[in-house]
């Protein structure tokens, strides 16, 4: 960059500080009349446009600690005792304490001191001063050592350095801090910078309405932003991930013209099992594996005895040329309520409120199984259900609708296999490709329903096409999510930061 | 889910090489590999073809899905001598009232056959027979018993003989109460006077259906070349099906099968393996499968799933226990085709996709918040005991259990607030403000009646005033009018009194009988919430029923 472009990229405050780069960062303060922090930021900002060059440099410093302050203001243990010796020449040590106000330390190391100075001496445990008059005036170098500080490391003495490690050996006299100090160093660029002599307010910064208004920017210039530093990030309103991926598999389905039904996650046995030719010792039937609500139904819609006779007889004794389960059934079994294992249950209550056909339907939504929680389960998932009732509908439509969802959900290799639901037959097996595993992942069922289901809920043998594929690996796969319980973590931090449904 | 694992080196050298093209073929013949290594290969069975639970079942099938075999397996049987005879006692009549019984003779066992008799008893016990449920099957040695063998129930103290896995004779009480597996099963012979049994003509026990063999002449070895097989249970037809599964099964290991007289209720001769007949109407098949066939297509495809076929009428194999409707049929018609080999379609039938009039308002109420910059969560359906304490509810009357949920999470939620709050308790150090909603399902007892209905509810790390704003702009930004006001009703525990409004919907705006219905509250959470749920931030939030909403906004709609 040019040197002109440069400087107009000086903000007010890296110019304002420019006249004083050569000083120190308390000066540069003062004289520019910034704060610190705008001061150390402006700095940053010159070192990163190579106007200045920064070094930071490491200073010990040596200053007083708690008892040094405390001595400095009071006078040295070993200084006031020797003044009261002066006075009374000769003391007992509980004297000594007393009269000088040590502490039992104080005392002893005074003493230590005094001794190796040759100013006392101990005899019968008293204490005697060996002192000429006149030698108590004197300073002793400790003395003067504290009053000086605090002192730079380097700068100090020979004398003074044996002083300063007498007094690190007592407690808390001395206090040594490290100090970090910034060097500038101005570079030939900033040298050219600095000689433009540039004025704080010659740039525009922030466009304000008298700058539009009187056209005032036709004078000045723009100035340059740093273009390329980062910003804060900031995190907008979103819907959740799930519920993305939902809306536009409901797309995919409206654009085939499918209508949406929506149902109650409680229901009764018989919409989730009975009607759907699930004979009542069916092993999906147990506590085991579904949850149960054991309340009665006090609910206002009672099912209609036509329908729930006509399920009775599919069951016993069959339609339509069916030999039926061959059973007795309890209509007590079907009333019992739980939380709906599969949105089958939404098409079968469907059925029979149809009125026209063809007719087709979709429904997305939650379903649950009595499972422990890991990686791979969890007691609620989604499924995509549809149904399509038509005269003419057939098993290669049933996989035409299929292949078209899973293509338009971004699954160009889907494989159809036998399956088994008491509901449907044909039954079909769904299985994706998943090209980094390598193999064929089971993502749910689908088929023809059967006569002893549509008979007594339809009223008549139709061929009703009919899935239930799950929808969580689906998106797993898509938001590269290896556990099951991340899609109901509601991390917040994941929740920000995830992508949108991009299709 | 039924398993079986088969001998790999057995099914190469009876099936076929196990490479990639046969893997395919099995997983589309509807018997999908599990597994597979240098040992074995395990498959998944689905619950409609008990018959292919033994391993020989599954190879009669799949050779003739190979086109190796066709049509309906043919088996011999013996007419039954004299005293092959198995007499059902009236006793049984109210315990356990059928049986089906069958011989099969001069077979060669090792280990591995016994092993295969085995394991195939188990997994149809537990499959079929629903663990033991339906129907019990009994394997013995035919050389040990004296025919014929009476099947007849006594009472438990009565029954004494050496049950399998004991060293001391029991009782039949204190088989139930003591042995392993009498534990395990006393449950289906709980509350009944009598116990049955089988036992010979030297009064011999065979065994005490469904728990338990006798030790002494109920144990198959390798030195047994003759065996006896019964079922017993409540359904004939089951037992029937039953006992031709494992008889063919058998047969197939190399036995031959050998009729017995069975005298209860009826006088049967069984095994009876006649084929049932079924119509079929080739115009069924193609309407329902979108194909062309020909007869003889049909039959082709008929014969490889091992029917037999002759103008219009389908022989089922006695062993088949799915086969109900002509609808069972054309799926093995589709199975033989290959379901790789249907041409997917899409038909040109013109219908109108609509999408729910509720879940577009959802949408759009999502949308509106979105724009608030609110981000959406989604908990699960059920709460914990512990989410409950936190919230100091101590009436529970109110809420709804789950039975026997497997985990922690066993109360569906009565609200969204619980799940807001624990969301923003596991968020503690997540950058703030955080902002957040949810549109879901709650449950709860209203008049002992069972109320499930969808529900708003809004949480910030913010004051009352952000909080009525962010209600007050969802509801400018609708046709709806709603009026704050100071809480009439007891209001929710978890605020703070003086700092909670209660809010009404003007509903049935459209028509003449407006009125006021309280849909919610909103308000500052107390701190002592907050802290249950270690939240160092003061929280405002708003709850409201959606119901009333979705109709009123639904209405307008149209």
């Amino acid at each position: 960059m040019n040197i002109k472009k440069i400087l107009e990229t000086l903000s007010p405050n890296e110019r304002k500080i420019l006249p004083y780069l050569d000083e120190k960062i308390e000066n540069i303060c003062k004289k520019s009349n910034l704060d610190k922090t705008s001061v150390l930021r402006a700095l940053r900002y010159l070192e990163n446009k190579k106007i200045i060059k920064s070094f930071i440099q490491e200073k010990k410093i040596i200053d007083v600690g708690v008892n040094g302050a405390f001595y400095r203001k009071k006078g040295l243990p070993e200084r006031r005792l020797f003044d009261i010796l002066d006075k009374k020449r000769i003391l007992n040590f509980q004297e000594a304490k007393k009269e000088a106000s040590l502490n039992d330390d104080e005392l002893k190391v005074s003493i230590g001191i005094l001794k190796r100075k040759d100013l006392i001496e101990i005899k019968k445990d008293k204490i005697i001063s060996k002192g000429k008059k006149g030698e108590i005036y004197r300073k002793m170098p400790e003395e003067s050592f504290i009053e000086a500080l605090p002192l730079d490391y380097d700068s100090l003495n020979q004398e003074q350095i044996s002083t300063l490690k007498d007094l690190k050996k007592r407690k808390e006299i001395i206090d040594i801090k490290t100090k970090k100090i910034i060097k500038i160093e101005i570079t030939n660029l900033g040298k050219e910078v600095i000689k433009q002599n540039l004025k704080p307010g010659d740039l525009i910064e922030q466009i304000t309405p008298d700058i539009i208004k009187k056209e005032l920017w036709k004078k000045k210039k723009f100035r340059r932003y740093n273009l390329t530093l980062p910003v804060p990030k900031i995190y907008g309103g979103k819907k959740h991930f799930v519920n993305q991926a939902i809306e536009y598999a409901k797309k995919i389905w409206l654009e085939m013209g499918f209508k949406e039904m929506t149902g109650d996650l409680i229901v009764s046995s018989f919409w989730n099992f009975d009607a759907l030719f699930t004979p009542q010792d069916h092993p999906a039937r147990e506590m085991q594996d579904t949850f149960f609500i054991p309340i009665l139904d006090k609910r206002d819609t009672p099912i209609e005895k036509k329908i729930i006779r006509a399920v009775q007889k599919a069951h016993e004794k069959g339609v339509a040329g069916s030999k039926g389960w061959q059973y007795k059934w309890d209509e007590d079994k079907s009333k019992k309520l739980i939380l709906r294992t599969h949105t089958t249950c939404i098409s079968s209550q469907t059925l029979t409120k149809l009125k026209e056909i063809p007719a087709k339907f979709f429904a997305i939504g939650k379903c649950f199984r009595n499972e422990t929680l890991d990686w791979s389960h969890g007691f609620e998932f989604n499924q995509t259900e549809g149904i399509v009732v038509d005269e003419n509908a057939n098993f290669r439509h049933l996989l035409g609708y299929l292949k078209q969802f899973f293509k338009k959900m971004g699954f160009e290799k889907i494989r159809f296999s036998p399956a088994y639901f008491p509901y449907t037959e044909p039954s079909v097996e769904i299985s994706t490709w998943h090209p980094e595993k390598k193999k064929w992942l089971e993502i749910g069922g689908a088929g023809i329903f059967r006569p002893e289901v549509t008979i007594p809920l339809f009223g008549k043998n139709i061929p009703v096409l009919a899935w239930g594929p799950g929808f969580d690996r689906i998106l797993m796969d898509y938001y590269k999510i290896n556990d099951i319980r991340e899609l109901y973590k509601n991390d917040l931090n994941f929740l920000r930061e995830v992508k949108f449904w991009m299709k | 889910m039924a398993i079986i694992s088969i001998n790999k080196k057995l099914f190469e050298k009876e099936i076929s090489k196990l490479d990639e093209n046969i893997q395919d073929k099995i997983a589309i013949f509807g018997t999908p590999i599990e597994k597979i290594d240098e040992n074995e290969v395990q498959l998944e069975i689905f619950p409609n073809r008990p018959d292919m639970l033994p391993y020989q079942g599954f190879k009669r099938a799949f050779l003739g899905f190979l086109g190796k075999k066709r049509g309906i397996k043919k088996y011999k049987l013996q007419k039954p001598k004299k005293d092959y005879l198995v007499k059902v006692d009236s006793s049984v009549k109210n315990i356990r009232p059928y049986t089906a019984c069958a011989i099969v003779k001069g077979l060669n066992l090792n280990e591995q056959k016994i092993n295969e008799i085995i394991e195939m008893q188990e997994k149809l016990h537990l499959t079929f027979g629903r663990k033991r449920e339906r129907f019990a099957i009994g394997i013995y040695p035919l050389d040990k018993i004296k025919i014929p063998i009476t099947f007849k129930a006594l009472e438990p103290d009565k029954i004494k003989f050496i049950p399998l896995g004991a060293n001391k004779e029991m009782s039949g009480l204190e088989i139930l109460q003591k042995h392993p597996i009498g534990k395990e099963y006393a449950h289906l012979l709980a509350g009944k006077e009598k116990f049955p049994i089988f036992i010979d003509s030297n009064g011999e026990i065979l065994s005490m259906p469904p728990i338990i063999n006798s030790k002494k002449i109920g144990e198959i070895t390798p030195d047994t070349h003759d065996i006896f097989i019964e079922c017993s249970g409540f359904d004939f037809l089951i037992l029937n099906k039953c006992l031709n599964i494992i008889v063919t099964a058998v047969a197939d290991m190399g036995g031959k099968i050998q009729q017995m007289r069975v005298h209860g209720d009826k006088k049967r001769i069984l095994p009876d393996l006649t084929p049932e007949k079924m119509k079929i109407n080739l115009q069924n098949v193609n309407k329902l499968l979108g194909l062309q066939l020909k007869e003889k297509n049909l039959k082709n495809l008929l014969e490889k799933m091992g029917y037999n076929y002759k103008k219009g009428t389908v022989e089922v194999p006695a062993w088949r226990v799915d086969v109900l409707h002509e609808v069972d049929l054309i799926e093995d018609v589709a199975i033989a085709y290959g379901y790789d080999n249907f041409v997917p379609e899409i038909p040109k039938v013109s219908t109108i996709g609509q999408e729910n009039p509720k879940e577009i308002i959802k949408r759009k109420i999502s949308e509106i918040l979105n724009g608030l910059k609110m981000i959406e969560v989604s908990n699960y359906h059920l709460i914990t005991e512990k989410d409950i304490s936190k919230m100091e509810i101590k009436n529970k009357k109110e809420f709804i259990e789950v039975k026997d949920s497997k985990t922690d999470y066993k109360i569906l939620r009565p609200n969204l607030t619980f799940c807001l709050l624990k969301v923003l308790s596991e968020n503690i150090d997540v950058g703030f403000p955080q902002n957040i909603f949810e549109i879901g399902k709650v449950f709860f007892l209203k008049n002992e009646k069972i109320t499930e209905r969808e529900s708003l509810a809004v949480a910030i790390t913010g004051n009352f005033t952000e909080i009525r704003q962010i209600l007050e702009h969802l509801f400018r930004m609708t046709s709806l009018t709603i009026k704050i006001k100071e809480p009439e009703s007891e209001i929710p525990k978890h605020f703070i009194d003086g700092r909670t409004i209660e809010i009404t919907l003007n509903q049935n705006s459209m028509k003449k009988e407006s009125k006021e219905k309280s849909i919610g509250f909103l308000g500052e959470i107390h701190p002592k919430i907050l802290k249950n749920w270690k939240i160092k931030t003061p929280v405002s939030l708003f709850e409201i029923s959606l119901e009333e909403i979705l109709q009123e906004l639904a209405d307008y709609q149209r």
